[in-house]
This record gives C-alpha cells, sequence and structure tokens, in this order.
C-alpha cells in the first residue's frame, strides 16, 4: 500500500479531537441513532446536524468539519442532551469544536455567530460586566450602518420599554459601567489563557 | 386451606410463566418434589398474552398446552396460584420461604361454567388484555387458563354482587369466607423465574404514550391482534376506533438509552418484525408498516426471519432513531419527526398508529431477593455467575430472552436446583 493509502485510512482527526476539543473523547461514544439531530430546535438550518458531524469526524473529514458554520448553530437549549441514549455532552462538543476551529483560525470569518461571541468577550472582558446597551448596538451595526439604523428603529419600543422600566440604562453607552476589580479580572483572564495556549499547544 | 408438604428436597419454583413451568417440569420428570407458586390466577405468564410466537408464526397455545399437559400428569409438582414470595431466609440446602395467598373466593368444586360470570354485573378492568377492555368482576382469567377455575374480584366482596355470584353456582364453589393466608414453605433450592414487565412507556417523555391516543406499546398490539383481545382480532386505533393500516413500530423505546433501560432488550426487534406480519395478515397489501431503528438485532438464527420480512414490500425501514412524536389534531394521527443515518434526511411522517417496541424490565428487582446472596445485575436481573445463594435465575428474571433462550435457561436452572437437593439428600442417607 502506498504511504497516501496508509495516510487515509490512518484516522488522526480523531485523535486531535479528542487531545484538543472541550469532551472531545465522547465523540466515540455516538451509536449514530440520529435523535440529536432530530430533536435541534434550529435543525434544518444545520448543514451537518450533530449526528453526522460526529461521523465526520471518525471518517477524518477535518477540513469539512473544522471550516463548517453547523456547531456555531447550536444555541445551547440542551434538547439534545437530555435525550442522547449515550449521554454525548453534544451542546459541549459542538462549542469545543466551535472554539477549536477559531483558535485554529479556520473558522468561517463570516459567521454571526462567531462575530457575536467575539464582541461578546471583548465586551465582557473589557470591564468585567457586560454592557448590554454596547453590546446591542454593536450587533445590530455588525453589517453595516443602513442596516444597524433599520434594526435599531424596530427595536425602538422594545429598548424604550426597557428603559421604562429601568432595565436599560442609557448612559451605557457613554458610562465605563465596569466593575470594582477589573484590572484583577483581566489579570486572571490572561492566566488562563495562557495555561490553556499551553494545554492545547497554540503559539501564544 | 393450603396443606402444602415441603422438605428441604422439595425444589421451589417462583413464577408460572414458560420459564417458571419449565423448570418445574424438568425437575418433577427427573423425580424432585416441586412447589410452583404463581402470582396471578393463572399459569402461562406473558406468552400466553401473545397473538402469535416468533419465529413459526404459531398461536402460544402450542407450547402452552403440551406444558398443561405435562403438568396435569404430574403428582410430583404442586401449583400454588395467586402467590407472591415475601421473604427467603437460610442457605443452600435448608431455605424457609414466605408466602402470601390471596384469596380467589372460588373453590375446587368450580366447573368454569360461567353462571357467576352471568350473575355479576359489575366489571373491573381486564389486565390479561393489559386493560384495554373490561371484564366481569367473577371472571375466567382467560381462556386457557390454569387452573380452569373462575375468580371473584376483592372489590366486589362484601357487596351485593358477590352475593349473586354465590346464588347463581350450582356446585358450591364460592367461598367468601377466604381470607389471606400466609405459609411457611421449606426447600433444598429455588428457581426464581418471576419474568419480566414492559417498561413504562410515559416515562419516554418525547414519545407522548401518556398524552396521545393513537401510541400505544408492543404489548399491546399483541392483544389488538388477537381475535381473544379487546378489538376482536381487529387492529382498531384507540382514539376513533379506525382501522390502522399504516403503522409505525419504533424500536429501542426505553432499551439501549442510559436515561431508561441500559440493556439491549433483544426481543423487541424480533417482536415488531414479527408485528408487521399482523398488519399483513389483517390487510394484504393495502397495510403498510414502517420500522425506525438504530439497528436491527435479529439475533443468529432470526436473520433468516428478518430477511424475509426486508422481502415484504409493504414493510418500509427507516434507519433513525425517532426524536419525538407530535398529533395531528385533525386526523388524530401521530406525527414521526427525526433524521434519518442513511443521509441525514429530516423528516415528519404521519401514521395511524405508532408501535413503541417497549424494554422489558424484571419484574422483581433481583437485589431485593435475598439481599447479599442473590446478586442483581445494573438491571436488577438476576446476575447468576455473582449470585452465591442456590437460588437459580430462570428466563426473563435472569436476562432479556425469547422464549426459546428462556425455556433453555429453564432447564439449565432446574438442573443446578436438582444437584443441590440431590447434595441434601446424600448427606441424610
Ligand atoms: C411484544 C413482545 C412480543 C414477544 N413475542 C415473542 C415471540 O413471538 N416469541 C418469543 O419467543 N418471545 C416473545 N417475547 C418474549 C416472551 O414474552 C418472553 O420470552 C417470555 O414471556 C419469558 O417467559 P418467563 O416465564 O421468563 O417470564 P413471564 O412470562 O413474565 O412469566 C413470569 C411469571 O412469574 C409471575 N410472577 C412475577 N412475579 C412473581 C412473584 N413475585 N411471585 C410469584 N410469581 C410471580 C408472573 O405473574 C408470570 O406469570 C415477546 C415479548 C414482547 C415484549
Ligand atoms: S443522540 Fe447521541 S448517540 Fe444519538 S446520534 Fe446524537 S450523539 Fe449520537
Ligand atoms: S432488540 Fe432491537 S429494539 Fe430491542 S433493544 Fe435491542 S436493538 Fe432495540
Amino acid at each position: 500500500m502506498t504511504t497516501q493509502a496508509v495516510e487515509k485510512y490512518h484516522n488522526d482527526f480523531l485523535k486531535e479531537v479528542e487531545k484538543n476539543v472541550e469532551m472531545g473523547h465522547m465523540v466515540k461514544m455516538c451509536m449514530q441513532c440520529g435523535v440529536c439531530s432530530g430533536s435541534c430546535p434550529l435543525g434544518p438550518a444545520w448543514e451537518h446536524p450533530p449526528q453526522e458531524i460526529f461521523m465526520m469526524i471518525r471518517a477524518g473529514k477535518r477540513d469539512e468539519v473544522l471550516t463548517s458554520d453547523s456547531m456555531w448553530m447550536c444555541t445551547s437549549c440542551y434538547n439534545c442532551i437530555v435525550r442522547c441514549p449515550r449521554e454525548l455532552p453534544i451542546t459541549h462538543i459542538m462549542h469545543g469544536l466551535a472554539n477549536y476551529a477559531h483558535r485554529l483560525g479556520i473558522a468561517p470569518k463570516q459567521n454571526p455567530t462567531r462575530r457575536f461571541a467575539q464582541m461578546f468577550w471583548k465586551n465582557i472582558t473589557s470591564t468585567g460586566r457586560v454592557n448590554e446597551l454596547k453590546l446591542s448596538v454593536g450587533l445590530y451595526f455588525m453589517d453595516g450602518i443602513a442596516s444597524g439604523i433599520k434594526k435599531g428603529l424596530e427595536m425602538l419600543p422594545v429598548g424604550l420599554g426597557l428603559m421604562k422600566t429601568k432595565r436599560l440604562d442609557p448612559m451605557g453607552m457613554v458610562s465605563g459601567h465596569g466593575c470594582k476589580g477589573r484590572a484583577d479580572i483581566q489579570k486572571m483572564i490572561k492566566k488562563a489563557t495562557e495555561i490553556e495556549d499551553k494545554r492545547k499547544g497554540y503559539a501564544a | 386451606m393450603a396443606e402444602v408438604v415441603a422438605t428441604n428436597e422439595t425444589i421451589l419454583v417462583v413464577g408460572g410463566g414458560i420459564s417458571g413451568m419449565t423448570a418445574a417440569l424438568e425437575a418433577a420428570e427427573c423425580g424432585k418434589n416441586v412447589v410452583l407458586i404463581e402470582k396471578n390466577p393463572s399459569l402461562g405468564g406473558r406468552v400466553s398474552q401473545l397473538y402469535r410466537y416468533f419465529p413459526k408464526l404459531c398461536h402460544p397455545t402450542c407450547g402452552l398446552e403440551i406444558n398443561l399437559k405435562r403438568l396435569r400428569g404430574n403428582k410430583r409438582i404442586r401449583v400454588l396460584t395467586l402467590a407472591e414470595v415475601a421473604k427467603v431466609e437460610g442457605k443452600s440446602g435448608d431455605y424457609s420461604v414466605t408466602v402470601n395467598i390471596k384469596p380467589r373466593y372460588v373453590n375446587e368444586n368450580c366447573t368454569a361454567c360461567g353462571a357467576c360470570g352471568e350473575a355479576v354485573s359489575a366489571e373491573i378492568p381486564n389486565p390479561f388484555n393489559y386493560n384495554l377492555s373490561k371484564i366481569k368482576a367473577a371472571y375466567l382469567p382467560n381462556a386457557m387458563a390454569y387452573p380452569q377455575r373462575f375468580v371473584l374480584d376483592a372489590s366486589i366482596i362484601g357487596t351485593p354482587e358477590a352475593d349473586k355470584a354465590k346464588a347463581a353456582c350450582k356446585y358450591n364453589a364460592i367461598d367468601l369466607d377466604q381470607k389471606e393466608e400466609i405459609l411457611t414453605i421449606k426447600a433444598g433450592a429455588v428457581v426464581w423465574a418471576t419474568g419480566w414487565k414492559p417498561y413504562d412507556a410515559a416515562k419516554i417523555q418525547p414519545y407522548g404514550y401518556d398524552r396521545i391516543a393513537n401510541v400505544i406499546t408492543s404489548v399491546e398490539f399483541e392483544r389488538l391482534a388477537d381475535p381473544h383481545g379487546p378489538t376482536g382480532g381487529k387492529l382498531l386505533r384507540p382514539s376513533d376506533g379506525k382501522e390502522a393500516k399504516n403503522v409505525a413500530f419504533i424500536q429501542c423505546a426505553g432499551s439501549r438509552d442510559r436515561n431508561h433501560l441500559k440493556h439491549c432488550s433483544r426481543i423487541c426487534c424480533m417482536a415488531s418484525l414479527k408485528q408487521t406480519n399482523y398488519v399483513t395478515e389483517k390487510y394484504g397489501d393495502e397495510g403498510q408498516s414502517s420500522i425506525y431503528y438504530i439497528d436491527i438485532r435479529a439475533i443468529d438464527r432470526f436473520e433468516d426471519f428478518y430477511q424475509k420480512v426486508r422481502a415484504n414490500k409493504t414493510v418500509k425501514f427507516i434507519k433513525s432513531k425517532v426524536a419525538n412524536i407530535t398529533e395531528d389534531k385533525a386526523t388524530g394521527n401521530p406525527v414521526l419527526h427525526g433524521v434519518d443515518t442513511e443521509g441525514y434526511h429530516r423528516y415528519d411522517n404521519a401514521h395511524d398508529l405508532v408501535v413503541l417496541a417497549v424494554g422489558m424490565e424484571p419484574n422483581v428487582d433481583a437485589g431485593k431477593i435475598m439481599p447479599g446472596g442473590v446478586v442483581a445485575d445494573v438491571s436488577g436481573f438476576i446476575d447468576i455467575n455473582s449470585t452465591t445463594e442456590a437460588v437459580f435465575g430462570a428466563g426473563c428474571a435472569s436476562n432479556a430472552l425469547d422464549v426459546n433462550r428462556a425455556v433453555q435457561s429453564a432447564t439449565a436452572a432446574s438442573l443446578r436446583a436438582i444437584q443441590v437437593v440431590n447434595r441434601v439428600s446424600r448427606a441424610e442417607v
């Protein structure tokens, strides 16, 4: 057999997932029953439902899996986890895969979930507390000024209602809205990132 | 009333299904004295509630009739019905078993003429039909019942209904003064053959067994197909009594699932394959069966049976565990939702009736029989390898088994029990 053929059947990708993806060691427990895919409320939006993703991992389809936007569809509703007969932590594996692909820099660049996740992370880590106003405004304007204004106007009545009931602080746009030990929190996050990078072998 | 002669050379068999009957007969035909106790008013167990047996598709009367004939002709077996074990004490070769016997209110004089049943008007849910129909409160448990003797349900005792039954009996067979009895039976060894029960389908929440009328269980479907069943053998669905021609079978309903039963119940694939024959038998080419499965486990010789069903054009196989079922309010049709494994196609399929191939659970949790000595496996079946007492599991008390394998295991348990009482008798010579 040529080395190429050997390579083809040498499934390093499952091992890679087991090593680097959160709960990746559970992928091999899947028995391909399909309950997770059928239980997902966003199911029709997935190009490859979870059951298929698990099979693709086992089949060594590294690029197809990691560049897919499927796992970015997961909304953490946990329907699949409670129903999976083999108790696979499907939700966690989906986020794990998304995170791994992102860290490798091969996740789909324009995926809205990925962009929102980045925006959220920046928002919360900069002050140690989520600034909801900045976050939602950021989200509306994610695709440019024109669509941002349109979405903002659509949501205006909701925003005003929230303000009236004191659920939204209009000063959030300008105030720091930070928490007390902001510098310490940032130090903690930095350290945690370092540890994770080291453990998973990402370049610092 | 119940005189039972038993010594430590007696073999006690608990449970009078096909396994318990087999174990009792094998031991008795080897010359051992046997006491067979059964909690129901009749022997036969779950097999008597089947319409037909796989693999040969004969009626359950086949196997049971032969066994009942052997039983009637054997003086070494003492049968106690309405009897349940409360406690097992002692050690191998010397057990003392406490048994509770419920009153039948009908004695040996009964000829099963049925006059009491005609006289009584009160009705109770019929357990033989999984409560899908009613039966008079003075009843014969089923057509094949052994003993062929009526029973008065406890709910009418002390009411004028019971007096009506008594007055109608020409043979002086009704005894309204019978009381519950507690017996202690000695035995050298015990064969434990208490069998199985269907897993509670309502616990599988997404399948809506408790909410959707036309979602039923496989054991209920057996009763629908049976001419002695609640619909006289017609496949009529519960919601509107319409003929169910398009039937879906959902495999592993409760089995192979860490949220429910961890084990594969081993018989349910074959049970559904068999039940597609019921649909074909009733409707010919107009019938339609769809089997939703993870993988079909038609074990060893049963492969032939599976291939025959595969060749039936009216049977579809969908490789997918159904995710959930909703009800189409207008038609009452259950709609099955899921994604198949061969191509990952999403489906929403409506059927007239859905049959859940429910898993098998042990009737009695083995860990509670004689704590310490009798060991249960993860599912509560008797773990015959770790059990140290002379309490031998037979049939579905020891594992999820079809009739053929249940009977083999009963013979094995009987042999083990015989060896124990042989040891006892040698010691006493
Ligand atoms: C839908 C379905 C269809 C099936 N079809 C087939 C088929 O076609 N062919 C086939 O080979 N197998 C079939 N099976 C399997 C078959 O039913 C079992 O193999 C068989 O019932 C096992 O017999 P058993 O005597 O071990 O248990 P059971 O039939 O359960 O008998 C146990 C007996 O013990 C009694 N008992 C329980 N607890 C006590 C107690 N505490 N004290 C005293 N007595 C007690 C019960 O009342 C019962 O009479 C089917 C199963 C299902 C679910
Ligand atoms: S529900 Fe669990 S076992 Fe079934 S396909 Fe999904 S992950 Fe695999
Ligand atoms: S026999 Fe078939 S339906 Fe039953 S648990 Fe096993 S695989 Fe599932």
